[in-house]
């Protein structure tokens, strides 16, 4: 492992995408942040704007809507970006998959580095998957 | 020239300045994380975003601005850290004695980084990049006349002189400004010109990330914001050096004294972190009525009884 992976796996700045979710995924997202789970010792920030960001958090069923922003957003990102699909919604598209005007689950539409399901995932199982996607890049 | 080349890159300069700033950038979000019952980045955290920014992300120029501009910026903001560190620190850590009004000098170099962001954020074309550029051109005026009235009283009370290094010789002969009622005030007026032009919560709203989502700097990515960073690295370190040289008796570099100058970086920056901490957001307005109106106030006072030698 080079120095600048190591630099990079070191220092994931997140940059979160809620598609149309039920806002749980989003709750328990934020709640990795808090003192109890404290993603910020692994240097793990939630950064505010896109051009900052190393990794993209999708979670939400993704409309039709929600997919031209998905892709202006994973344009605009800064390369290379880390996408990550949380829960079933984004995962798989969960109970809305069959609805007409789902636009498909998360890597129909951008290539996906790391699947959380779950609905929705816990704070640990989000914080597995996050050392499952630094071990493996 | 080598010796001011060794001046400026390596040891008060550049390397020096923005390695120490990095650990009190570190210091500062730790401190953060422990008063939220958080455990906090590990040590080399800044080092870690530096060289990702810097070796390993893209570098993305926005489509309708100027792109030259947008570029140039931060590294002028790093130039000008850079020498306003050098004006500081030579004097600071006794190595050279400065030159007769170096203060002035000082005072315009530490505006350049506000600047260059207002520049390049302008240089963008994004609208809530404007929104934040326009946020800090007013936070600059608003802080301005306080720290230009700072640095007054401080001349006042060394005896009209203009040199920083003279005023750092004059309190170790005697005793430090602070040490006095007018000191104290002075203390206080510059420790929060200090969260302004650092751009810290309360004083956050050019970069607000929840409202205008990092404002000034929501187009840099990579390389550049890393320069940014840098800059932001340098500025935290060198701001408490001028406080620590203008009011608390400067660096002595021998024997205990190395400790007690550490000490009191950490104590100014400790201050800074927790003013952060403890405060919300306030409007622009707010800022600059607090500015002209009450900073200003205590900075008169504090000249009033400097005058009558309090």
């Amino acid at each position: 492992m080079g120095f600048k992976d190591y630099c990079f796996k070191k220092s994931l700045w997140v940059f979160h995408f809620g598609g149309a979710s039920c806002n749980n995924c989003d709750i328990e997202i934020l709640d990795c942040l808090t003192p109890r789970h404290d993603l910020e010792r692994f240097g793990i920030l939630l950064v505010g704007s896109i051009r900052h960001a190393d990794v993209l958090l999708v979670n939400g069923s993704i409309n039709t809507r929600d997919k031209d922003r998905l892709l202006e957003i994973y344009n605009q990102a800064p390369k290379p970006i880390l996408v990550v699909a949380i829960g079933a919604c984004g995962c798989t598209g969960g109970i809305f998959a069959e609805s007409i005007t789902f636009a498909g689950p998360v890597d129909k539409i951008i290539p996906v580095n790391a699947y959380i399901p779950g609905c929705p995932p816990k704070p640990e199982a989000i914080i597995a998957g996050i050392v499952k996607l630094v071990n493996k890049s | 020239m080598a010796v001011n080349l060794f001046y400026f890159l390596v040891f008060p300069g550049l390397l020096f300045a923005a390695t120490v700033g990095a650990f009190l950038s570190w210091f500062d979000r730790k401190i953060t994380a422990r008063v939220q019952f958080r455990k906090g980045p590990p040590l080399l955290q800044p080092f870690y975003d530096f060289f990702k920014l810097l070796l390993v992300k893209e570098t993305i120029l926005p489509k309708h601005g100027s792109p030259v501009i947008f570029l140039l910026a931060p590294v002028l903001s790093v130039f000008g850290a850079t020498t306003a560190g050098i004006f500081i620190l030579l004097p600071l850590f006794n190595i050279t004695t400065g030159f007769r009004g170096d203060l002035l000098v000082i005072f315009y170099l530490l505006t350049i980084p506000s600047f260059s962001y207002i520049i390049g954020s302008l240089a963008s074309a994004n609208p809530l990049a404007a929104v934040g550029g326009s946020r800090e051109m007013k936070l600059i005026l608003s802080y301005e006349l306080t720290f230009l009235l700072f640095i007054a009283g401080v001349i006042m009370k060394c005896g009209q002189e203009f040199n920083l290094y003279t005023i750092i010789q004059t309190q170790q002969e005697g005793s430090p400004f602070i040490g006095s009622i007018s000191g104290v005030l002075l203390f206080i007026v510059g420790i929060f010109c200090i969260q302004a032009k650092l751009a810290l919560v309360p004083f956050d709203m050019p970069e607000a990330e929840a409202e205008i989502t990092e404002g000034i700097f929501i187009e840099y990515s990579g390389a550049a914001y890393a320069l940014i960073k840098l800059a932001k690295y340098i500025m935290l370190f060198i701001l408490p050096a001028f406080l620590i040289a203008l009011l608390m008796n400067g660096f002595k570099l021998e024997g205990i004294n190395i400790l007690w100058a550490v000490l009191k970086v950490i104590m100014v920056v400790l201050i800074l972190t927790l003013i952060r901490n403890t405060n919300p957001r306030i409007k622009i307005k707010q800022a600059v009525n607090f500015f002209l109106i009450w900073m200003n106030l205590l900075a008169v006072i504090a000249l009033v009884l400097i005058a009558f030698g309090y």
